[in-house]
């Protein structure tokens, strides 16, 4: 392939290394911005070391407290925590391993029940935290070895079973266990109430100061990303990691070169398990409280769409996917911002596609055009349809476009819902103009859909919304946003 | 001894459910090598799409047809909405991803399945479903019927075993007999053979989604004759469709139906005679012990790796 690309100077004029052919080797200089000042920028952003980037986005995080005093965005932020410690955890099994652990928010679970036994009123035990934290994490190490023993020869597909049954046997355990053998052990659907806090340096971390979440947690939450984070990116560079990847991309080929495949794979799960066991002691000494059935499917999908979205195998994408996952879900529980935000992402996706094509600029105007005409035809018909009007500000500006009645038949729901599946389904199927043009009643509907069916249910409609991106991102781009994209030679 | 009964009753109408939603997964995964986790909900709308026809034609207590042409429309609408949406499901979530890695399709079944599930909890709330089956021409399903010993086999009981047990036959009958289950079977086999053979892939495989969701929609409505539906029984029927499947041998259709009635004896004597509350986990004892020891399942091929 002779070069006629005008940024071609950034290959090496030695030509591909042996052992790499052409195309490879220029692999990474492929999707680097056009020649000019931004690509420059870019250059110098490569060289700047891993470190410098992760005290920066430390420091960045811990700002938060500092510029935004509310308890229930501090609160926020420690959750964004939480799940960026999660996803970097699953991202050793699935990203690192690549097997298919469902039984990952299980671990979770055992290290908060863990440590909510080892120091609550419970059994009276009170351990030390200096000694109940790193003891979680070994009984949560232990716990997913045990799990991925009898599954140690099994391919991906056997896997997956063997944990999900494990989660629910989890479930079925913490839900059941107030009555095992006559004993209360885990408080079944109570769960287990008054657990320590955390207690490092001779003083308790309080939960609440002065009514309002206290910072103290959100910043050993971020201590404790920081060190994780740092021992993973040791791992993945130690022998171990690079096994574990090789594994992943061909476990034969791995087995054939004498790595100890079976080892690897519990290797990969205990690990995983460890952090989660460590995030578990987080969230049960914040909580106070630990309950069943926090440890569920609903969790396990939200770490995997993280995971998933920021690109498995990559550490900063799985902490960018935490970063983006969990402020949407909670935004989306509030009607207000949940309307903001699916205009914004309708427009903003708009605005993107049409720096590709002029047509889809277009296709924004008309349907802008399509729904105020709609809106008035609607009201020229039946005042009523337009009635739910709710005036001001965003909503006002919305409601003079969407129809909006006060009252709801109830078979426009099914039917508006299901309408939307089959229209989105349908746009997809077509090609070309065809496509635009089913575009702008499609959006329209999904605006319809989004105002009066999702809105009024925020609990189903944003998880809705994950398992929408989960199975749009498996589709259109499977490596997620900085996930590598692998060089596959046929 | 009546108890013991009671219970062999109760395990047959319940492990013959089990033994139709594991033979959705062991049809497409004996094609695709995909293990559907969509077809949990696939079963729990079957039984919601049941209960809706089952209100349009007035409900249990007055219907406007027959009690034994009811049974019939509702298990079929159930089983023709449920094909139609295994069909949709594969075309849009599986099949773009049919070359892609292993990995791929499993983690887009998920999404399906939380997508369906928190679709329908939208649409219909959490509150359960009664088909309220009492109201049937006043009670005659349960009071009718015939005795073993002391105890009354009710009639309805005998109704859900047997048109479980007619659909195993007829879908044995499809597979082995007929020109379409020949083509399913060389397209399990070799996929790529198949193709080059002259069978049309995309049919075969959209066929068994077909076969497979049908199955679902008649367990659905099977299930809800028994008990209540909710939009969360998706998730543990399905969980239990799918280990019966495991346990009977991924792939093989009288291995689906043995697992099936297997995992229905476990949790039923676990029930009557344990305690109600650990029948998850005898069931998963089984399971373990079958990946320990026989991880082909009872009537699977032994997985011969060719490199």
């Amino acid at each position: 392939m002779t070069d006629s690309t005008p940024h071609s100077s950034h290959t090496p004029a030695t030509g591909p290394a042996v052992g790499q052919d052409e195309w490879v080797a220029r692999h990474a200089a492929r999707g680097l911005l056009p020649e000019g000042p931004l690509r420059r920028v870019e250059e110098r952003l490569r060289v700047v070391p891993w470190w410098a980037w992760l005290v920066l986005f430390l420091a960045t995080m811990s700002l938060l407290p500092v510029v935004e005093s509310s308890g229930y965005v501090r609160r926020v932020g420690f959750d964004t925590v939480l799940y960026m410690l999660l996803a970097l955890g699953l991202n050793i099994v699935v990203g690192w391993g690549g097997l298919l652990d469902l039984g990952y928010v299980a671990f979770y679970g055992i290290g908060a029940y863990a440590y909510a036994i080892l120091d609550s009123d419970k059994f009276g035990i009170h351990l030390p935290t200096i000694v109940a934290v790193p003891l979680v994490v070994v009984i949560g190490a232990v716990a997913g070895f045990l799990v991925g023993l009898p599954s140690r020869r099994l391919t991906g597909d056997y896997l997956a079973i063997v944990t999900l049954f494990f989660l629910q046997l989890f479930q079925t355990v913490m839900t059941n266990g107030d009555s095992a053998f006559g004993h209360n052990l885990t408080g079944g659907p109570n769960g287990i109430l008054n657990i320590d806090p955390l207690h490092l340096f001779g003083h308790d971390l309080t939960v609440q100061h002065q009514g309002v979440f206290a910072v103290s947690y959100f910043y050993v939450a971020l201590a404790f990303f920081a060190v994780v984070y740092v021992a993973l990116k040791f791992v993945n560079a130690s022998r171990t990691g690079r096994a574990w990847r090789s594994l992943r991309e061909d476990p034969l080929a791995a087995e054939a070169m004498g790595m100890p495949v079976n080892w690897l794979k519990l290797l990969s799960f205990s690990f995983g398990a460890a952090v989660a066991a460590l995030t578990g002691t987080l969230f049960a000494s914040l909580n106070v409280s630990v309950f069943p059935l926090t440890f569920y499917f609903v969790l396990l999908i939200t770490v995997y769409t993280m995971v998933i979205l920021g690109g498995s195998g990559s550490q900063p994408g799985v902490v960018a996917g935490a970063l983006i996952i969990s402020p949407l879900l909670e935004m989306l529980r509030d009607p207000g911002k949940s309307r903001v935000i699916f205009f914004a992402v309708l427009v903003g996706g708009i605005a993107v596609a049409a720096r590709r094509s002029r047509a889809l600029g277009i296709t924004a105007a008309a349907t802008l055009a399509f729904g105020f005409a709609a809106h008035e035809i609607a009201r020229a018909i039946d005042s009523s349809w337009v009635s739910g009007e709710r005036g001001g500000g965003f909503a006002g500006f919305v409601d003079h476009w969407v129809i909006h009645p006060a009252q709801l038949a109830s078979w426009i729901p099914p039917v508006s819902y299901v309408g939307l599946i089959a229209a989105t389904l349908g746009v997809t199927l077509l090609h070309g103009h065809r496509r635009l043009v089913a575009l702008v009643p499609t959006l329209y509907l999904a605006a319809f859909v989004w105002e009066n069916v999702m809105l009024s249910k925020p609990e189903p409609a944003r998880y809705i919304v994950l398992g929408m991106i989960l199975i749009a991102l498996m589709i259109l781009r499977p490596s997620g946003l900085l996930g590598e994209r692998r060089v596959e030679i046929v | 001894m009546d108890q013991f009964t009671q219970l062999t009753v109760d395990a047959l109408t319940l492990g013959s459910v089990y033994a139709l939603i594991a033979l959705g997964y062991t049809l497409v995964y004996g094609v695709l090598k995909l293990l559907n986790f969509a077809h949990g909900d696939v079963f729990m709308v079957g039984s919601f799409i049941g209960f809706g026809v089952l209100q349009e034609l007035g409900g249990t207590s007055n219907p406007v047809v027959p009690v034994w042409a009811l049974l019939v429309i509702v298990t079929f609408a159930a089983m023709a909405g449920c094909a139609a949406l295994g069909v949709v499901i594969e075309r849009f979530a599986y099949r773009p991803l049919r070359d892609a890695p292993r990995i791929a399709p499993l983690i887009s079944a998920l999404g399906v399945s939380f997508f369906l599930s928190n679709s329908m909890q939208l649409l219909f709330g959490a509150d359960p479903r009664n088909y309220n089956t009492f109201d049937l021409s006043n009670g005659a399903l349960y009071l009718k019927g015939f005795d073993i010993g002391n105890v009354r086999v009710p009639l309805l009981r005998i109704i859900t075993i047997v048109s479980a047990f007619v659909l195993m036959i007829f879908l044995w009958f499809l597979v082995n007999r007929t020109r379409t289950g020949k083509a399913m079977r060389a397209t399990s086999f070799d996929r790529e053979a198949a193709a080059m053979m002259g069978i049309n892939i995309d049919r075969v495989i959209v066929f068994t989604f077909v076969l497979g969701s049908a199955l679902a929609g008649a367990a659905g409505v099977l299930f809800a004759l028994r008990v209540p539906t909710t939009v969360s029984i998706g998730f543990v029927s399905g969980l239990k469709g799918f280990t019966a499947a495991v346990i009977g041998g991924i792939g093989s259709i009288p291995g689906a139906m043995a697992g099936g009635l297997i995992l229905g004896f476990a949790e039923s004597y676990t029930q009557g005679y344990v305690s109600t509350k650990w029948s998850d986990l005898v069931v998963f004892t089984i399971l373990i012990a079958f990946m320990i020891f026989r991880p082909q399942g009872l009537l699977g091929r032994a997985d011969i790796r060719k490199v």
